[in-house]
Parts: structure tokens; C-alpha cells; sequence
């Protein structure tokens, strides 16, 4: 791994873990828990589209690890774990077709990180009541991921940097 | 311009996909019969939601005012400070609940089968 390598890992890590605060600050609460914008996100998907697949998996997993050893806890963990893997899986997919815009990928990542921490949920409090929350929770990811998608891929125009 | 229409048509699907699950739980979903209400994890008591009832659950300054009508359940009035439990509003289907974390108050719908036809005979 080289220096610049480094620096932009810290970086971006840095960056992610400073909107995921941003974003707690804002008071923003509604009925069904999980509705949120995921500013932590845009960083993912420039990641993704910049840098590669490797650096945006280790990017959003660390983002994770770090937010949750700092606020939260175990529990919070899995949640945070496996809406962020599921979400990165389908946006990696997703862009690999090739058809999509970062809209297009935002609003994957948005839907399939509700999916991923409901179903963690289901399986971990042993109730099936919660899916009751899926539907806002499809509505409010879509919303999210096309506000993130498009900020990202103002971010991903405008920063022209090369493929690391 | 093929991607921004993908973009559109992805969501549209997400959308759709959305509402579908959204008639299909309301479909499925059962009237139930009583409320089962617990306090830090005790039982307090169980009611039929065929029989208006006002329930003080608590005692003195902790309470939690608990109110049964036209066979829905619901907290109007509650010592806590955030009353999340009021404004999670009324509750009538099988396994809906409503939970005050504050007061360790937990209202939960139970017994759905039975109710269906009830619901149909009236």
C-alpha cells in the first residue's frame, strides 16, 4: 500500500465517519425507525466509481467498525454490518452492469441497506411484525438514494481523478 | 440518457414493488381480539378490544392512560416525556403493538383468528 494510498483511505474514511455524524446531529425523527438519508453513502459510491471496489467495501466497512465502537454497540453492529454489506453488494452489481447512473446506484444502495437491517431485525428480535415497516422503509430508500446519487455523480464529474 | 431512463425505470419497479407489499400486508394482516398489556415485562392485565375501556396503567405520578374504542386500542395520555406511545397512535390488527420505553409499557394485540368472523357478523 502505497503513501497516497494511505492518505486517501484516512481520507475518505474520515469523510464517510463525519457525514454519518453530520447526519445523527440532524434532528429528523419519524414514526418507523430506519428512515434516514445516508450521507455516509455518497462517499461509498465515489468510492466505487473513483477509486474501485476493494477500497469502497473497505471504505464503508471501516466507516462501520469505527461509527459503532464509537456510539453504538453490539447489537448496533449487525444492524450497521448488514444493511452496509447487502448495500454494497447490490450498488457494486448495479454498476457493473453498466446501465445505470449514480442515481441508479444510489437509489440501490438506499433500498437494499433498509432490506438488509429489516431482515437483520426479523431474524434477531424473532418477530416478523417489523415488515409492517417495509414499505415506507422501500419509499424512504429510493427517496434518499436518488438524493445521494445525484450528489455523487455531481462529485464524480467534477473531481476528475484518475482510477488508483 | 439510456442510464437516467434505467435510473427512472429502477425506481418505478422499487415504487411499485413497495405498494404491492403495502396492499398484500394489509391484506394478510387479522383483526385481533384483546390487548395484552405488560410492564417491565409483567403482566398487567388483558382486555377485549369488543368493549370500550379507559386503563390506568401505572400508579400515581407513572402512568399511562390506555383507552379502548370501536374495537381499536390506544394510549391518549402518558407521564413520559417524549410520548412516542401516544403518537404511535391506535392499534387493532393481530401483533401490532405500541411501546412506551420511558414507562417499560408494552400494549401488544393478540389472538386473530377467531375475531375475522366476529368482524364479519356485526
Amino acid at each position: 500500500m502505497t503513501g497516497k494510498q494511505i492518505s486517501e483511505y484516512g481520507l475518505l474514511i474520515a469523510l464517510a465517519m463525519v457525514l454519518s455524524y453530520v447526519e445523527f446531529l440532524i434532528p429528523f425523527s419519524v414514526a418507523v425507525p430506519g428512515v434516514k438519508l445516508g450521507l455516509a453513502n455518497i462517499v461509498v459510491v465515489f468510492a466505487l466509481y473513483k477509486l474501485g471496489k476493494v477500497e469502497a467495501f473497505v471504505i464503508s466497512i471501516l466507516r462501520v467498525l469505527l461509527m459503532t465502537f464509537m456510539f453504538g454497540n453490539a447489537f448496533a453492529l449487525i444492524y450497521s454490518l448488514s444493511g452496509a454489506i447487502l448495500s454494497f453488494a447490490v450498488m457494486l452489481l448495479l454498476l457493473k452492469t453498466g446501465r445505470f447512473s449514480p442515481v441508479g446506484v444510489g437509489i440501490g444502495g438506499g433500498v437494499s441497506h433498509n432490506i438488509g437491517q429489516i431482515l437483520c431485525a426479523m431474524a434477531l428480535l424473532e418477530t416478523k411484525q417489523i415488515i409492517y415497516y417495509l414499505p415506507v422503509l422501500f419509499i424512504s430508500g429510493t427517496i434518499a438514494g436518488i438524493a445521494i446519487g445525484v450528489i455523487s455523480g455531481i462529485l464524480i464529474e467534477r473531481i476528475k481523478q484518475k482510477k488508483a | 440518457m439510456a442510464k437516467r431512463k434505467n435510473d427512472i425505470i429502477l425506481a418505478a419497479v422499487v415504487i411499485v414493488f413497495a405498494a404491492l407489499l403495502w396492499f398484500g400486508i394489509r391484506i394478510l394482516r387479522s383483526e385481533g381480539a384483546s390487548v395484552l398489556v405488560t410492564v417491565d415485562g409483567e403482566v398487567f392485565g388483558e382486555y377485549p378490544l369488543d368493549t370500550g375501556a379507559e386503563i390506568r396503567i401505572g400508579d400515581g405520578e407513572t402512568y399511562n392512560l390506555l383507552v379502548i374504542k370501536d374495537g381499536k386500542a390506544q394510549i391518549t395520555e402518558a407521564s413520559c416525556p417524549d410520548k412516542l406511545c401516544v403518537k404511535q397512535g391506535e392499534i387493532s390488527f393481530d401483533g401490532q403493538s405500541i411501546i412506551c420505553l420511558p414507562n417499560k409499557v408494552v400494549v401488544t394485540v393478540t389472538g386473530g383468528e377467531q375475531s375475522d368472523y366476529d368482524a364479519v357478523a356485526k
